[in-house]
């Protein structure tokens, strides 16, 4: 194989993320499961024939699979070496959600179909979609406190769902008799292939037009140059060790917190993540399978250099030891359904915290960083019919070099926007007295974080349970540079009057509801970034002016005192408080 | 009488762009054309400008109709009027905290302001349910508290937002009375009036947006008025609307967000007009300026209409706008070696100013246009000889030293590497808002506009497989031509939402009648002269459960239910490949289009006849070496003005004017028609 020229290289790397980017658009188009249609919570790639290595993935997937479904791919082409699972034919398709196999929790269910050219295996396809049920004991599959995989939902093994083009229809049987609400999922499954078929059309183009050869030449060769970007990314944190933290507020089932520790090493141009003094396996599901560790790290990296492309070259210099015997390292049975919605985002936030000193000009002081999973299902008596409702929530970003961050922002595994206050209250027996900003949430800074949101939602007929699964209750995002954390998330439920505050604050479930009942939720605020004192005091002036924080405030976290009608800066109060 | 061509009207289109105010006049004696300067403060001194270049005295002239880029600009530039809001208690932040997003899928650096500041949102007590039904009174004394609090706090402009006022307006309604009693204008913005559909934050937002530049556009527009009325106008003006509809100067301001997007409207309008003419129905449009390019699609000669397009980040502004997407590539747009080692252009732009190289404003970067005329393909004696103005020998070492030596590369091959890149990048851009939609691109023209479009887009025709491209005879003008052409349109929208079998007939008869006839008395109550009204009926489905909506044209207003699941299914395979028989179509909207249509217009007139030439031959100025797809080739040149009609000629070939070059590549074949558009065929060549 002759080298291409740059050129060349170019266009087919831009054709190959394209076919990806189409494959995306497909699945949420065309899919009926809100969580994926409106939510993205999806994801398609290219994969190499032999390896299983990522060659391209679309930028418009969820983040936190960013790295899994090589894995995922890699294990699938194991197990065919071993005869686990039967030799691919063209027109297969493999159905897979086994966590431990290079997955994250049950219900992101992997799709893979090798792809044919000129009737030679050229690469795999692959998607992964997170569907609404997967059986096991709660509906929607987020059990804050399981203790055992099985209790979490239908285990899938690598196995043939389509047989040269004909869906199997004994596969399909034994997953509709174990999940929930059965009949809508044939039109998330014909999605989730139709978004396969659609890649292999595009492929196909590209390579009639490119020839094999030289696509293969210009996969073989981009995987280099990705690494070669990634390290002239990375060559500008200087040699050393870098040191960062997270806490998750509890498993679900024992109220301790669990530890991320992270130790990041840079020398020799490449980055040695090191995880192994986090805390011990736990009992409920808050372990994060290796699959899943390694993807958030990748993500974190992405979201610090956005501009390198997604393939197995850009993650070649970054170097995950396996922390082994941590719960960062989950193997059978441990349940793992949290670790995609929030331990993802701690270990994201770890990493954060351990680059914002060598680099504070690109990364943030920690984001929100959870998912705000609230879901409140019962019964409806003036529809007299059952209902689940999930709520989503963002939370403030972290403050950085440049501005305040972000109010209200997306989790950072996410891209999914929240469901309007109007539509929930048209499918669900709810009424909404409150949904706004929370004021104080960001933490203080020289640039402060954005601020999180409060609601407050009402059930009005019928009954109901509720069930949180969140994070950051224990300790709001970390501030950096000498900023304040951003405010913890809070969980109130008033019943017959009265507050209840889970046990776990940030995760509980199946909390009994009635008419009148009300859920009050706070969420995270961003952590600050640098000296608060340092903020120019007009903009504290103004936050005054807007309620984002009370005068009291003002004066304690940001020294600054503002005069009597709240109208002006007194300036030498200030300064004096300040002490300079 | 309609269709009198004798008395065909004096009309005047006029469009404001960054740099000119474009007019066109077109009189039964002919057409004149005039540029003038944009006078950014007020545009209206550029309008009457151009408008007295002409020398029509305006008692005289029957209908101006305008495009302004007032509100875009007070919008992109947040030179916005002081507004206040008024909002269901509880609810203040809607517009601020949004809906959970960030600028970009990777990054979590960003920042959003809302339009109108937190301390200038005041809550006050009421509250509707999703079906309508009050469960909270409006306190009417809270809203005459916050109308005085807005207005010492110095508000103009105010806008009441409440939740689910599209099931039921009657509070906003009672506080728009309230403070119609106490507001000292008439800039009084409620939701409901501008976007009856569910969603707080989009309804919130397209509202507010309204509200604050309600002030701005009413100011300019009775300025403008009342000059042409002392000037002998008889009428009011119309101005352009973004669904490439126009409406009165004096109802404008009311809805004022319609405006917002209608400086791209127009030249949509412009190019379905100028295709239909030759002949063609369906076509992309493709405008391509100095920092972006303006994409759209057109089929069956209608532009594509979408009520969900977002002016910027978190900016959305919901109501029917026709569907053009922007994609950061333009003259401008810079060309750099990434770490990688690999040629990237743009997004960045140099935009106007400093602009490319070759403009002589200081910049080093190398952009689209410098590789434009580093291979020959624009004209170093046109371009260069501005004061200041680099050398060819200067721009040549720019990109040795930036592209060809990092790359390895010699500098003609790293100036036609820019091209192909950027040409890939907007191939693909294109690609996604058009052709990925389920379109068979053999079935389209390519309509090139814009200063830089005809130099891409055979290029482009040709990565795209689209076979014929088309350049209309003054590509500079547009918008202004958009102006004249438009057609006068109503956009309908009904929610339905049921299975398509258990939807009753009779009534969706019903609706879409009731749309037509509304259509027909709004079209009837204007002032400008109408040809024939032509109504299109189309519906948004989906499969029972999902939440996203496929948009499929109905053949007739009494389409049967078998033919209206057909289509759908049929749509629906097309799009995704998939067949769902277990799952029922689900009827979500019924929309009505009512389009009354313009006098044609005879677009050959806008040549300049005088400098045509008699023969091809004779329009050629010369031959010069000019770079095509890793080769220099000998290259006539051509002088537009001067090609004959009917005139035809063979790539590769260089046809310069003044407001646009168009590259021509070998295996190409051009005809000059009779409306003057050259009519490119792509060939096999490839």
């Amino acid at each position: 194989m002759s080298s291409i020229d740059p050129i060349t290289l170019g266009v087919i790397q831009a054709g190959l993320q394209q076919v990806c980017d189409e494959m995306d658009l497909t699945f949420s188009r065309s899919a009926f499961s809100p969580v994926i249609a409106e939510a993205d919570d999806r994801s398609d790639g290219i994969y190499d024939a032999e390896t299983g290595e990522l060659i391209a993935q679309g930028e418009l997937g969820l983040p936190v699979f960013v790295g899994t479904m090589q894995f995922s791919t890699m294990t699938l082409i194991d197990f065919i070496k071993q005869g686990k699972a039967l030799p691919p034919e063209e027109g297969d398709v493999y159905i897979v959600n086994d966590p431990y196999l290079g997955g994250t929790h049950l219900m992101d269910v992997r799709f893979a179909m090798p792809f044919y050219y000129k009737g030679e295996l050229f690469s795999w396809l692959s998607n992964t979609g997170h569907w609404p049920d997967i059986g096991g004991a709660v509906p929607g599959g987020f059990s804050a406190n399981a203790t055992a995989v099985e209790q979490e939902g239908l285990r899938l093994p690598p196995v043939k769902l389509v047989k040269r083009g004909e869906m199997d229809p004994e596969i399909y049987a034994i997953i509709c008799s174990n999940i929930r609400i059965a009949d809508q999922r044939i039109g998330d499954i014909r999605a989730q292939i139709a978004a396969l078929k659609v890649g292999a059309r595009q492929l196909t183009v590209l390579l009639d037009r490119y020839g094999a050869d030289t696509v293969k030449s210009t996969i073989g060769e981009w995987r280099g140059r990705a690494a070669q970007q990634m390290r002239a990314k990375i060559a500008r944190i200087p040699d050393g060790t870098y040191k960062g933290e997270a806490w998750v507020d509890s498993d679900g089932v024992i109220d301790e917190p669990l530890r991320i520790a992270v130790s990041i090493e840079k020398k020799d141009g490449d980055l040695y993540f090191d995880f192994s003094e986090s805390s011990p396996p736990c009992r409920g599901p808050m372990n994060s399978v290796i699959a899943t560790t390694r993807s958030s790290v990748y993500l974190a990296m992405k979201h610090i250099f956005p501009e390198v492309p997604i393939n197995a070259g850009t993650f070649e210099p970054l170097h995950i030891l396996d922390p082994v015997g941590t719960f960062l390292y989950a193997e059978y049975p441990r349940p793992v359904s949290g670790c995609a919605a929030e331990v993802s985002q701690r270990i994201a936030e770890a990493v954060f915290a351990a680059l914002v000193d060598p680099i504070p000009d690109i990364v943030t002081a920690a984001p929100a960083g959870s998912s705000g999973n609230f879901a409140l299902g019962g019964f409806d008596p003036e529809k007299n019919r059952p209902f689940v409702m999930y709520q989503i929530s963002g939370g403030g970003y972290g403050g950085n070099a440049d501005h305040d961050g972000l109010t209200n922002g997306c989790s950072t595994i996410g891209i999914s926007k929240t469901q309007p206050i109007e539509v929930l209250e048209q499918y669900y027996p709810v009424l909404f007295h409150e949904y706004g900003l929370r004021e104080g949430s960001g933490g203080a800074g020289r640039q402060r974080g954005g601020f999180g949101v409060n609601y407050t939602v009402e059930l009005r007929r019928g009954e109901a349970q509720a069930s949180f699964v969140m994070d950051h209750g224990r300790v709001g995002p970390q501030g950096a540079l000498g900023g304040k954390d951003g405010r913890p998330n809070t969980v109130t439920v008033y019943r017959n009057g009265e507050a209840y505050t889970p046990l776990h604050l940030s995760k509980d479930q199946d909390i009994p509801i009635a008419p009148g009942d009300i859920i009050s939720v706070g969420t995270p605020g961003g952590g600050g970034f640098g000296d608060p004192h340092d903020r120019d005091v007009d903009l504290v002036l103004r936050d005054v002016k807007r309620a984002y924080y009370t005068a009291e405030q003002a004066q304690e976290l940001f020294g600054v005192v503002l005069t009597a009608d709240l109208n002006a800066v007194d300036g030498p109060a200030t300064a004096t408080l300040r002490g300079r | 009488m309609l269709n009198n061509k004798k008395a065909q009207s004096i009309i005047a289109g006029i469009d404001v762009g960054g740099t000119f105010t474009d007019l066109l006049l077109v009189a039964d004696d002919g057409v004149k054309v005039v540029k003038t300067p944009t006078t950014v403060e007020n545009q209206a001194y550029g309008v009457l400008a151009a408008l007295a270049e002409t020398g029509a005295p305006l008692s005289e002239i029957d209908a101006i109709v305008h495009g302004t880029t007032t509100t875009t600009n007070a919008v992109l530039e947040r030179k916005l009027s002081r507004t206040g809001m008024i909002t269901t208690e509880g609810f203040r932040d809607i517009i601020e905290v949004g809906r959970r997003t960030r600028p970009q899928p990777y990054g979590m650096f960003g920042r959003f302001e809302p339009i109108v500041s937190r301390d200038l949102r005041l809550e006050v007590p009421e509250r509707m349910d999703a079906a309508g039904r009050v469960v909270l009174d409006l306190d009417e004394e809270s809203v005459k508290e916050a109308a005085s609090q807005l207005l010492g706090l110095g508000c103009e402009s105010v806008v009441v937002h409440f939740l689910h006022a599209y099931a039921n307006p009657d509070h906003e309604r009672r506080a728009v009375e309230i403070l119609r009693d106490v507001w000292p204008n008439d800039y009084i913005t409620a939701g409901h009036e501008l976007l009856s559909e569910y969603r707080e934050y989009e309804r919130g937002v397209t509202a507010t947006v309204n509200a604050a530049v309600r002030p701005i556009l009413h100011r300019y527009v009775d300025r403008l008025q009342s000059e042409l009325t002392r000037e002998g106008f008889r009428r009011d003006f119309l101005v352009m609307n973004g669904n490439g509809g126009m409406v009165s100067a004096r109802l404008v301001d009311r809805e004022a967000a319609k405006t917002v997007m209608s400086g791209p409207a127009s030249g949509v309008m412009a190019a379905a007009h100028a295709a239909k003419r030759a002949g063609i129905d369906n076509l992309i449009t493709y405008d391509m300026g100095g920092t972006s390019t303006d994409v759209a699609l057109v089929m069956d000669a209608v532009p594509a209409v979408s009520n969900e397009l977002d002016v910027e980040y978190a900016m959305p502004i919901h109501v029917p706008m026709v569907d053009v997407r922007t994609i950061g590539s333009g003259g401008g747009s810079i060309a750099a070696v990434s770490e990688a080692g690999l040629l990237k252009v743009g997004p960045e732009s140099a935009g106007a100013s400093p602009g490319p190289i070759c403009y002589g404003r200081g910049s080093t970067e190398p952009t689209i246009t410098d590789a434009n005329l580093l291979l020959g393909r624009l004209n170093p004696e046109n371009l260069l000889s501005a004061e200041n103005a680099p050398s060819l020998d200067a721009i040549r070492s720019t990109f040795d030293e930036k592209i060809a030596v990092p790359l390895g590369i010699d500098t003609d091959a790293a100036a036609g590497a820019v091209i192909r890149v950027a040409n890939d990048r907007m191939a693909g851009a294109i690609r996604i808002v058009s052709i990925s939609k389920g379109h068979d691109p053999r079935d389209f023209t390519l309509f090139a506009f814009g200063g830089a479009g005809p130099l891409h887009a055979v290029a482009l025709a040709r990565e795209l497989g689209i076979p014929h491209v088309l350049v209309p005879t003054r590509p500079g003008i547009t918008n202004a031509l958009g102006c004249v052409v438009a057609d006068v349109r109503h956009d309908f929208v009904r929610t339905v939402n049921r299975p398509l079998d258990l939807v009753d007939m009779g009534e969706v008869q019903e609706i879409m009648s009731s749309q037509v006839k509304e259509g027909n008395a709004l079209i009837k109550s204007e002032t400008i002269p109408i040809e024939n009204i032509r109504v299109f009926h189309g519906a948004d489905m989906q499969f029972v459960g999902q939440t996203h909506l496929i948009s499929v044209s109905l053949p007739r207003l009494d389409a049967t239910r078998e033919e209206i699941q057909e289509i759908f299914e049929k749509a629906y395979f097309n799009r995704f490949q998939v067949e769902l028989p277990e799952i029922r179509a689900n009827l979500v909207n019924l929309k009505t289009s009512v389009i009354g249509e313009r006098p044609d217009f005879d677009l050959s007139q806008i040549m300049d006849a005088r400098f045509r030439a008699e023969t091809v031959e004779n329009a050629r100025t010369g031959k010069r070496q000019v770079w095509f797809d890793g080769e220099w080739l000998d290259t006539a040149i051509y002088q537009r003005d001067k090609l004959p009609t009917g005139g035809q000629f063979a790539g590769p070939a260089i046809v310069e004017q003044m407001d646009t070059t168009i590259a021509v590549e070998p295996g190409n074949t051009v005809l000059v028609d009779t409306d003057g558009n050259l009519s490119i065929e792509i060939g096999d060549h490839s």
